[in-house]
């Protein structure tokens, strides 16, 4: 066994954590469920920004890595205020319901 | 350091379980739960990889706010609409191709690449370089970072305006 994980093994993990929220994003159909999918996707990004940083010794990912969680916590803060703002006027939370712009 | 491939081996388990039930089950709110979990092995990945501070911002923010959001959006929703939300998927064939293609894609780069070297020894105090990295060499992300949650903090007043 190992003494440690290779940066490989780290890459390999967030790829399939990135996988299934992708997979969460294209089949759920309520907005929420769209939003939690993509979180799990930004996550898995997270570790390859801290992976990559500790493989290269480089404390410029750990700082990026602060930023896309900051920017992330907003983006969901406004994507639920948003359902819930729509939610207020359509009262649906379904993705296909919300066709408005539909031509 | 010997610990390291037995506890990464146990966040990976618990990631990818978890993970899969935030995009697998029926009930919207388990979904939330089952991400807070994610985001707490998340953190754990971050401790193996010797960043404490950001383990603590990770759980924090994701595992604190943005659960705790998710669950009031929740929460909101199911009282304007009188019932528990159920939430079907669809197109669970054209989901799976398309993760899986992203998968196989993104697979065959990593494994294909050279092996890493082993791991530079890092600097005695982490959260101090960070620190003084975000106030010199990142002054101006950092200040870009203020404008923006400025803005988001305006967009959020005006979505939560009470009807005129």
């Amino acid at each position: 066994m190992p003494t440690s994980m290779p940066l490989q093994a780290y890459l390999v993990l967030a790829a399939v954590l990135f996988a299934i929220g992708l997979f969460g994003v294209v089949t759920r159909r309520n907005t929420i469920g769209i939003l939690l999918g993509i979180e799990l996707m930004l996550n898995s990004v997270n570790i390859n920004l801290v992976a990559f940083a500790r493989f290269a010794g480089d404390t410029a990912g750990l700082v990026f890595t602060v930023f896309t969680i900051s920017i992330t916590v907003a983006e969901v803060a406004l994507g639920l205020a948003l359902v819930i703002l729509i939610f207020r006027v359509r009262r649906t939370a379904v993705a296909d319901h919300l066709d408005l712009l539909q031509g | 350091m010997s610990l390291e491939p037995i506890a990464f081996g146990a966040l990976s388990v618990v990631l990818v379980g978890s993970a899969l039930a935030v995009v697998l089950t029926k009930n919207l709110f388990h979904s939330v739960l089952w991400l807070a979990l994610t985001l707490t092995g998340t953190a754990g990945i971050f401790l193996t990889l010797d960043a404490e501070f950001l383990a603590a911002i990770q759980l924090l923010l994701y595992a604190g706010g943005v659960v705790t959001i998710a669950v009031f959006a929740i929460v909101v929703t199911e009282r304007l609409v009188g019932d528990r939300i159920t939430q079907t998927s669809r197109q669970l064939t054209n989901g799976f191709v398309i993760a899986a293609a992203v998968l196989v894609g993104v697979l065959s780069f990593v494994l294909r690449a050279p092996q890493s070297g082993p791991r530079p020894p890092i600097a005695d105090d982490l959260t101090r370089a960070i620190g003084e990295s975000v106030l010199t060499r990142f002054v101006l992300p950092f200040e870009l970072l203020g404008l923006l949650f400025l803005a988001a903090l305006l967009g959020a007043i005006y979505f939560a305006r009470p009807d005129d």
